[in-house]
């Protein structure tokens, strides 16, 4: 193995170590999302003649725990690094900013992944969601989880300790997820709202991704894509930026 | 001789602090050199600089030729370093964590050499056991079996025996003075002075960020040191005329400084003329301890010195 697969596989092994942590857990917490609204909204909201609202929400709920997950894994995993101090392992090595940046983020979009999976497949054995498209549910699940992956790396790097990790989560991550269309369709929303809407990069994660199921949706998913595409490019030029100048790390 | 590290004009500061202030430094391969210097005089930073954990704000540095920055893959390759803060990754056991440290080198196969590592630095017992439940002592060995699974030239070992018990340290040394044998170029920082002295060829001493002295170790002792002679007194006082002499007293003991032999003559010409009988005389030895708090105490003996 060269340095750059040895990276990754480390990072892997690091979440699959403790795996009912890292994986179980988020997947039964979702589940559970899903039991309990579906057992209160399931009556009350039907999203179109054809789509419950349980099936509506399986998307997004797929999408919210990949996203949070793809996050947790870069920034939890640096932030342990850098507060014990054995991140010096990894920067005493040959290897290259680009490689420990492509590592980071490959690891958040498998772990992110396993989640996604882990939901959708007990969700098909209860709920039966429909799949239109598993090229857009995979493209925008990569894209997604990438995004949040190279985010992580950014929050890590940033945070000194725990605490500045856990307000990132509550207070921008988390809202974020909730208010991008998880539990509603935009187009339920008061116009200002929905205006508001499109400024969330994680409202077109979750729209795209749920094209890839219904076949529709609220914007095109190929302007979905496009504007992922850019935030993927902006947040990663901005990541290698920080780790090409040793930002806290190498200070 | 090749050049082992070649530290040029290299600055460093944090903010208002200026850490390290003009440091040239030349090491040839084979040396086992020592870099001495009261806590925050800037040996960690300086190391760290070495090994590019940390960036000079000005200057070079290369490692067996190779430029830190500009040709880090190589400059990398050929150092091995041993922190001073006793880190590890607690996911993993011994064995993975010299695995996955072997494997960003990028080496392939490298089970036999991290077995031998793993047994000579007796860490054969622990080697399935996570980085979590061993002793402060075990983590010291496999941060040293860590900087070693790449077999660099050069190893850079940063208070290594911090905190090590007498057998480990031993032990340690022993292990140390036999990569130093075999070709490896040493280099460590540590508090214990007499360790430095008996292992060292040269040493560099550091106060405030620069360099203050920079000799072999014999050169150094025979300059600068002085000797000391401890009597034991009947009566038990020292005469006036040499009390200035007189660096400490203790349990009926004397002990005096002086520069050079002769001077033996003239306190032994006071002693006889206050009739005070000399009942046991010893000379000392002078040490690098005994160099180290004079220069750190002064820079009234630095003409001796070639920095």
């Amino acid at each position: 193995m060269n340095g750059f697969l040895t990276l990754l596989y480390k990072e892997l092994l690091r979440f699959w170590k403790v795996g009912f942590q890292t994986l179980f857990a988020p997947i039964l917490s979702t589940l559970l999302y899903l039991l309990i609204f579906s057992h209160v909204l399931e009556e009350q909201a039907r999203v179109s003649p054809s789509v419950t609202y349980t099936v509506f929400l399986i998307p997004g709920l797929v999408m919210m725990a990949m996203l949070q997950n793809a996050f947790a894994n870069s920034s939890s995993s640096l932030i342990q690094s850098t507060v014990s101090g054995n991140h010096i392992f990894m920067l005493l090595s040959p290897l290259s900013y680009q490689e420990i940046f492509t590592a980071y983020v490959l690891a958040s979009v498998v772990r992110g992944l396993i989640v996604g999976l882990g939901i959708y497949v007990v969700a098909v054995v209860f709920f039966e969601p429909p799949l239109y498209s598993l090229a857009w549910i995979i493209a925008f699940a990569l894209m997604g989880t990438a995004l949040l992956g190279a985010l992580g790396i950014i929050a890590g790097i940033w945070a000194e300790k725990f605490e500045h990790l856990a307000a990132l989560q509550n207070f921008a991550i988390l809202p974020l997820t909730f208010l991008s269309g998880v539990f509603y369709t935009i187009s339920s929303l008061p116009s200002f709202w929905r205006g508001l809407s499109y400024l969330n990069p994680f409202f077109y994660m979750v729209d795209g991704f749920r094209y890839g199921f219904f076949h529709s949706s609220d914007v095109s998913p190929y302007l979905s894509l496009g504007i992922l595409m850019v935030c993927f490019l902006a947040v990663s030029w901005w990541t290698l930026r920080m780790l090409k100048a040793g930002y806290k790390i190498r200070k | 001789m090749n050049t082992a590290i070649e530290v040029r004009q290299v600055h460093k500061h944090f903010g208002a602090l200026h850490a390290l202030n003009n440091i040239d430094l030349e090491i040839s391969t084979g040396e086992f050199f020592a870099l001495l210097g009261p806590n925050g005089a800037g040996k960690t930073t300086l190391i760290n600089i070495i090994a590019g954990l940390t960036l000079a704000s000005s200057g070079s540095v290369r490692v067996m030729g190779h430029d830190v920055i500009a040709e880090y893959r190589e400059a990398r390759r050929m150092l091995g370093v041993v922190p001073q803060e006793l880190v590890f990754d607690p996911f993993f056991t011994v064995r993975e964590t010299l695995v996955f440290q072997s494997g960003y080198f990028g080496i392939k196969k490298n089970n036999r050499w991290i077995d031998e590592i793993i047994h000579h630095l007796d860490l054969s017992d622990k080697a399935d056991t996570n980085m979590r439940s061993l002793s402060g002592g075990m983590k010291r060995r496999v941060l040293v079996a860590q900087a070693l699974v790449h077999k660099p030239p050069v190893i850079i070992l940063d208070e290594p025996t911090a905190g090590v018990d007498v057998e480990l340290r031993q032990s340690l040394w022993r292990f140390i003075k036999q990569l130093n044998h075999n070709g490896h170029t040493i280099v460590l920082t540590t508090h214990y002075l007499e360790e430095a002295e008996a292992l060292c060829n040269r040493v560099a001493m550091l106060k405030n960020g620069s360099i203050i002295v920079l000799d072999n170790v014999r050169n150094l002792i025979s300059n600068i040191a002085g000797y000391r002679i401890r009597l034991q007194l009947s009566p038990d006082t020292i005469p006036v005329a040499l009390q200035p002499l007189t660096i400490s007293h203790d349990q009926g003991y004397y002990v005096l400084a002086i520069e050079e032999y002769f001077q033996l003559e003239n306190v032994m010409a006071v002693l006889r003329s206050t009739q005070t009988q000399v009942l046991e005389l010893q000379i000392l030895q002078p040490d690098l301890e005994e160099v180290f708090v004079k220069i750190m105490h002064g820079a009234e003996n630095l003409e001796f010195v070639s920095v």
